[in-house]
């Protein structure tokens, strides 16, 4: 485990500064609104692809509502608003005429609880390519999503079994095998190992380095040593200091991930980072 | 160590500890008692119906005796000397002035085609307004005013609904009658009955519905509807909202979500509100009455046009007679089969629901 740790840290440590000219997706000034509520407001950020950009902050700063917006899965949200623009290789997702349901299949998402469809291993991998008409031999692309997300080995036997009989780790691997079976190009994760074990958070770590080859991902997480350990990029977000009491979620910095945790510009970034508040 | 602070270690019970605990137990019992109030009136109502009702159904018949002439075609069992006769006639035969000979076949095949009506009927306009209401309907205000008044059509009493029934497939407003505003303008060729009949690729049909099948199995639809939809309802909002993200994270459409996902886990307890309505129904007689079922029906029905009676009507029609046969001992038998035929439905249903649930 250890070992693992330590070439996770290295492999962070020593990948290349990202090549900004490869930008999978550009939030300009994006803000947010549940109803009257201003969730978020004025984000920019650009996500490269194949790297892994993760975004931190204390509860109830916006992450997890800012992620979902790059997949317009808010849009399921009634009063839901988004402004600023959210550009998909240069095409701004939430512009007349863009269908949600074709974003989502190029933009997948994992959830923070494990929520496996309460059908078979096999099924929920296969529901995706179903339902996106995606051609091929279903066999054959169910074990290649099952082996890209290290599954596999320990449900090849009973692929027919409940979804919802594995293990929690187990659960939200096949909920990372059920989102690469439609092959997205961008993979968001909200939490992905916040209600797992630490060997099974482990796991998923590992998963995330072998899935960057082939996807963009983007992290929320709480856990500030694991966007330490998987991610290239950070965004670290905050409740705007000046206008505490509404709330509203904003950016406070966005840089390499080692940059973020050795050497921040901000003071805030700093005082979260130390454990000084959050 | 400086606290001043002991605390008390004594494990004897405190004095309002046992007052505490006779509150406790008092309302055990009570509520014990509120269980079984209604299980001890079921269980009296039915020992009452088997007494009067049984020797109708059958009758064990001592070697050297002979059957008693309470009912006249039964078959019989031989099991060792003793003969079990079984009173088959109360199916094959119609209502007959001779209690001997009486019999509820119309009303059985009356019952099992309202029934058959009913579950085609209801389950798709249930289910597909409960999916509307859950799953499509923008929450606003008109959304809420028709839910509130779904609600409000549950409670509404069910002779209500046999009016309605009547005005709306019996008669058809009267439109097609012959003094109607419309026949007159229009000068329409229409049989006195103002019941217009004619084939639709070969298949008889009319219109309006009359005293028919039909107009009682749309009818009984109308009052069990609301029913439906509440309980498929209730089904659909306990489908975990986790299962709808994740299938429209993956790119599958409204529509994908809800018939391949949503629908399925919530298929069990759509069943089950699916059971309670029939059940409903299946009792109901003042709805029927008021459309103009008959109560009387020597012939079973050719046809959905045909008229009809069901269980409930039959056991209405004998409890008023005069001659005890029919107000106790037949009535009590028609209950009987009707209860028997009740837990049979339910059992067929209860087991699909529970082959649906196994399926993962």
């Amino acid at each position: 485990m250890v070992t693992n740790m330590q070439k996770v840290t290295l492999q962070t440590a020593s990948s290349t500064a990202p090549d900004y000219t490869d930008i999978a997706i550009q939030l300009n000034d994006v803000g947010v609104w549940y109803g009257t509520n201003h969730a978020v407001e004025s984000v920019s950020l650009d996500i490269y692809r194949n790297q892994i950009t993760a975004i931190i902050g204390p509860s109830g700063c916006g992450k997890s509502t800012l992620l979902r917006c790059i997949n317009r899965m808010n849009d399921l949200i009634p009063g839901t608003r988004v402004d600023g623009e959210i550009l998909y290789h240069g095409v701004n997702i939430y512009q007349n005429g863009i269908d949600p349901v074709t974003i989502r299949r190029r933009i997948g998402m994992v959830f923070q609880k494990p929520n496996p469809f309460p059908k078979s291993i096999y099924d929920n991998v296969a529901f995706g390519p179903r339902v996106n008409r995606i051609k091929g031999n279903m066999d054959e692309i169910v074990e290649k999503a099952l082996r890209q997300a290290a599954l596999w080995e320990e449900v090849k036997d009973k692929l027919k079994q409940s979804g919802m009989a594995l293990s929690g780790g187990q659960q939200q691997r096949l909920c990372i095998a059920r989102a690469i079976a439609v092959e997205p190009d961008v993979i968001l994760m909200d939490e992905p190992a916040s209600a797992l074990d630490p060997i099974a958070t482990l796991k998923i770590e590992e998963l995330m380095q072998e899935l960057k080859q082939l996807y963009t991902i983007v992290i929320v997480t709480h856990n500030m040593q694991q966007a330490a350990r998987v991610s290239d990029m950070t965004a670290f977000m905050s409740i705007d200091r000046s206008r505490r009491e509404d709330r509203i979620g904003v950016l406070v910095e966005f840089d390499e991930t080692k940059k973020i945790f050795t050497m921040p510009t901000q003071q805030e970034t700093e005082d979260y980072i130390s454990g000084r508040f959050g | 160590m400086a606290n001043s602070h002991t605390p008390d270690l004594s494990l004897a019970a405190a004095p309002e500890a046992r007052r505490r605990q006779i509150m406790g137990r008092f309302f055990a019992v009570l509520l014990l008692f509120c269980t079984l109030f209604g299980l001890v009136m079921l269980g009296v109502l039915l020992v009452q119906i088997g007494n009067s009702g049984t020797p109708y159904l059958v009758q064990i018949v001592k070697p050297g005796y002979s059957v008693d002439n309470i009912f006249e075609d039964h078959t019989d069992l031989h099991i060792g000397s003793t003969t079990i006769a079984i009173n088959t006639g109360l199916l094959t035969n119609y209502h007959s002035r001779t209690p001997a000979k009486a019999g509820l076949k119309s009303a059985l095949v009356g019952t099992l085609i309202v029934m058959a009506l009913v579950a085609l009927f209801t389950f798709p306009l249930g289910v597909g307004a409960a999916i509307y209401l859950e799953e499509y309907a923008p929450p606003n205000a008109i959304t809420n005013f028709i839910k509130l008044n779904i609600y409000n059509l549950a409670g509404v009493p069910s002779i209500v609904y046999g009016m309605l029934g009547l005005a709306v497939f019996g008669r058809a407003f009267g439109l097609l009658e012959p003094d109607s505003a419309f026949v007159k303008t229009f000068h329409l060729n229409i049989h006195q009955s103002g019941i217009h009949q004619f084939n639709i690729l070969g298949l008889p049909f009319q219109f309006p519905f009359g005293r028919s099948l039909m107009a009682g199995g749309l009818t009984m639809t109308l009052l069990v509807l609301p029913i439906v939809i509440i309980s498929a309802r209730e089904a659909l909002r306990a489908v975990p909202g986790s299962i709808r993200e994740a299938a429209y994270g993956l790119g599958a459409t409204r529509w994908e979500v809800t018939s391949q996902q949503v629908v399925p886990v919530a298929m069990p307890g759509i069943l089950t509100g699916m059971i309670l309505a029939l059940s409903r129904a299946m009792g109901e007689s003042a709805p029927l009455l008021v459309m103009g079922a008959f109560i009387y029906v020597p012939f079973l029905p050719k046809n959905l046009w045909d008229q009809f009676t069901v269980l409930p009507l039959q056991i209405y029609n004998w409890i008023s007679l005069p001659k005890p046969e029919f107000r106790q001992g037949l009535a009590g038998a028609g209950i009987m089969i009707l209860l028997a035929v009740l837990l049979l439905m339910n059992g067929i249903a209860i087991y699909l629901r529970n082959r649906f649930e196994k399926k993962w």
